[in-house]
């Protein structure tokens, strides 16, 4: 069996694959390095520590969540990286950033006790810490489709007047847990809460970037093989419907509980 | 009056069949200084075993070893380990006087009741296990679990054994410079050719490493993939098969062995935990083996990352029909996002026969990006279960499955194989 030809070489970098990959946010790094080989190009996967330089050819990124003491080690790295990760960022590089990721390319992230800690602002959004956790399944509706993932949060974060979200929830939190928006998008930079992991879950959200990626990287459009996702779309409609359900059931009670205070309901 | 009420409501459940935990939950409501009082009597050791992995097994093993000495042993042996389960186990054993018939207890608690239980009474020894990211544990951080171990050792009497191998784990020493410290893990000798269980600690820049080994410390040398010898200074316990496969049942056997050494200090006798280790049998869903139709069919309980990375590095490579069962309901985590910090390589040779439960899709679509094959996919259990052993029958077999899953699972093989108590046993 003979290999064919590359379609061109992509380098991911997956940001603090040991302080910030919790939840199996890995898997969003198996899975674009996996569909990266099976649309016919070469993956190079670079994990990036803090203190370590940045290869100097970079076509996508991945972050994930962490721990509050995961998120305190890579401050000091962000800062050092964070001038390249702006350029890059508006020149139009692929990036998928989650939870923790998320908040940290955000303007800062003002703890419970009021402490203001400065993020890159690649995305114009604002996180507060808050006591109560948002959990749970969580489904959206954005520019990819419907996407569905698993969300586990206590940030609460806000977006920018003119700052785009990743998509609309229909089931769960979101960003806030009160207007509706999940995530943020700017160029080709998401951040979301979504773990689940989210790229498996949805492949078009992955291939998305792969494309943006494969362009950056040879110059050319992509060059997409057809994949069998059968499976993943089997079990994305299915978990999508069962949280809908839910979702319906849950908001029906609601309803009848606090009807006279009108507003959007959270879900659960 | 307590302990009478306890008691009533005990038989109750008992005739009803019901769950362990109910009676303790009682009598905890009508006296909580119950555990206290009753305890008091029990004067060679309160050892508490702790940690995410390996409790139930462990304890099983300690409670044999120090009976095998002689000790009357006090134990929560139903692995409802939570304070009431404890409460409910001491109702079935002591008398209306509340006296336990007990020389030593050993109870196993998961890191949260652990330390609840320690601010009522004072363990005098704690074993701590490893910490690990369990997806049950919702809101916990895995430093949060590693500060609830510390803060256990903090409020324990007298000695604490601690995994070397874990550094979340021997990192407590630190913290707790008044106390005597004693070690288990594997023999740094071998080290280098035994793979690593535990989960790297990212909270610190430093490599630290626990200090050498002293003859105290109970040491894990595998000789093979069953047999190992597990070495204090210049004695040893073994050579040694278990029933149990499997490094992480050898690792729990050196925890043991360590902490009985302790408790017991020269009464420990190596030809007796020796023989006493040959002899145990795996707890509830941790390898229990069932006869269907003359064939072997293995149950495995996966509850998170590094057990399930752990059971697939004992089982995963042999040539034996897999199915695997994943829920989401509360009891298994809702979050099926662990599932991609599990490496699933070890079954590619011989593939996936069948992915089931809730998340049958998503445990396929999983396997699929480490390039397993997954021949069937069946959410409904128990049309899965009949078309996977019908389609290999006389082979043997073996299921991986979540802990709901499993429930399942058991009431239907126990209806299919005709296993009195099966279905109920564990719960
Ligand atoms: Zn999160």
């Amino acid at each position: 069996m003979s290999t064919p030809p590359s379609k061109g070489r992509i380098v991911l970098v997956h940001l603090y694959p040991r302080e910030m990959s919790i939840y199996g946010d890995l898997g969003n790094t198996r899975c674009l390095a996996a569909r990266i080989r099976r649309h016919g190009y070469e993956c190079v996967v670079h994990d990036h520590h803090p203190g370590m330089p940045l290869p100097e050819q970079t076509h996508l990124f991945m972050g994930g969540g962490g721990q509050d003491s995961g998120q305190s080690r890579v401050e000091d790295d962000l800062a050092v990286i964070g001038d390249r990760l702006h350029g890059l960022a508006s020149d139009g590089t692929p990036m998928v950033m989650i939870c923790g990721m998320y908040q940290m390319f955000g303007h800062a992230f003002i703890t419970h006790d009021g402490v203001d800690l400065p993020g890159l602002g690649i995305l114009d959004v604002t996180t507060r810490g808050q006591s109560t956790r948002m959990i749970g399944g969580i489904v959206l509706d954005t520019g990819f489709g419907e996407v569905v993932g698993f969300e586990n949060h206590s940030g609460a974060t806000m977006l920018g007047s003119g700052q785009q979200p990743f998509g609309q929830v229909r089931a769960g939190f979101g960003n806030n847990g009160v207007d509706g928006t999940e995530g943020a998008r700017t160029h080709n930079v998401i951040g979301s809460y979504l773990h689940g992991p989210i790229l498996p879950a949805n492949p078009r959200v992955a291939d998305a970037l792969i494309a943006a990626a494969a362009e950056r990287a040879t110059g050319r459009p992509f060059e997409p093989a057809e994949l069998d996702d059968s499976v993943a779309d089997e079990a994305r409609i299915r978990q999508i419907r069962r949280l809908l359900s839910t979702s319906a059931k849950s908001a029906k009670s609601a309803k009848g509980a606090k009807s006279a205070k009108g507003g959007w309901v959270s879900s659960r | 009056m307590a302990i009478a009420a306890g008691k009533l409501t005990r038989a109750a459940t008992r005739i009803r069949g019901g769950g362990s935990a109910f009676p303790g939950l009682v009598a905890e409501r009508v006296d909580p200084a119950i555990l206290t009082r009753t305890l008091a009597s029990v004067t060679g050791g309160i050892v508490v075993v702790t940690g995410t992995n390996g409790k139930t097994t462990t304890t099983k093993m300690l409670t044999a070893i120090i009976r095998a000495h002689g000790r009357r042993v006090f134990t929560n042996p139903t692995g409802s380990n939570f304070t009431r389960g404890v409460i409910s186990a001491m109702l079935g054993q002591i008398g209306l006087a509340g006296r336990l018939d007990a020389d030593v207890a050993v109870l196993e608690l998961d890191e949260w009741h652990a330390l609840r239980f320690a601010e009522v009474v004072t363990p005098t020894h704690a074993l701590l296990l490893n910490v690990a990211r369990d997806q049950l544990d919702r809101f916990a951080e895995i430093d949060t679990t590693a500060r609830l171990l510390a803060d256990l050792a903090g409020r324990t009497a007298h000695l604490v054994v601690l995994n070397r191998d874990d550094s979340f784990v021997f990192r407590i020493a630190a913290s707790v410079p008044d106390k005597h410290i004693r070690y288990f893990g594997v023999d740094p000798q071998v080290a280098g050719q035994v793979p690593s269980l535990h989960e790297a600690d990212v909270r610190f820049e430093d490599r630290a490493a626990p200090p050498a080994p002293t003859p105290d410390d109970g040491l894990l040398r595998p000789v093979d993939g069953r047999d190992f010898t597990i070495r204090f200074g210049d004695r040893t316990v073994g050579p040694l098969a278990l029933r149990q496969r499997g490094l992480a049942a050898m690792v729990n056997a050196t925890a043991a062995a360590t902490m009985a050494r302790a408790v017991l200090g020269e009464d420990f006798r190596t030809d007796v935990t020796e023989a006493v280790l040959r002899e145990v049998t795996a707890p509830f869903g941790r390898g229990e083996v069932i006869d269907a139709d003359g064939q072997p069919l293995e149950l495995v309980l996966v509850k998170n990352p590094a057990g399930f990375t752990v059971a697939l590095s004992t089982y995963g490579n042999e040539p034996v029909a897999t199915m695997i069962a994943i829920n989401d309901d509360y009891a298994d985590g809702q979050d099926v996002s662990w599932l991609y910090d599990v490496s699933f390589e070890a079954l590619r040779a011989h593939g996936v026969a069948m992915t089931s439960g809730r998340r049958a899709y998503d445990m396929a679509l999983r396997l699929n990006y480490d390039e397993v094959t997954v021949e069937q996919i069946e959410p409904d259990l128990q049309a899965a279960l009949e078309a996977f052993l019908t389609a290999y029958r006389g082979q043997p077999t073996r299921i991986f499955c979540t802990y709901t899953a499993m429930m399942s699972l058991r009431r239907l093989l126990a209806a299919r194989f005709d296993l009195a108590g099966f279905a109920q046993e564990g719960q």
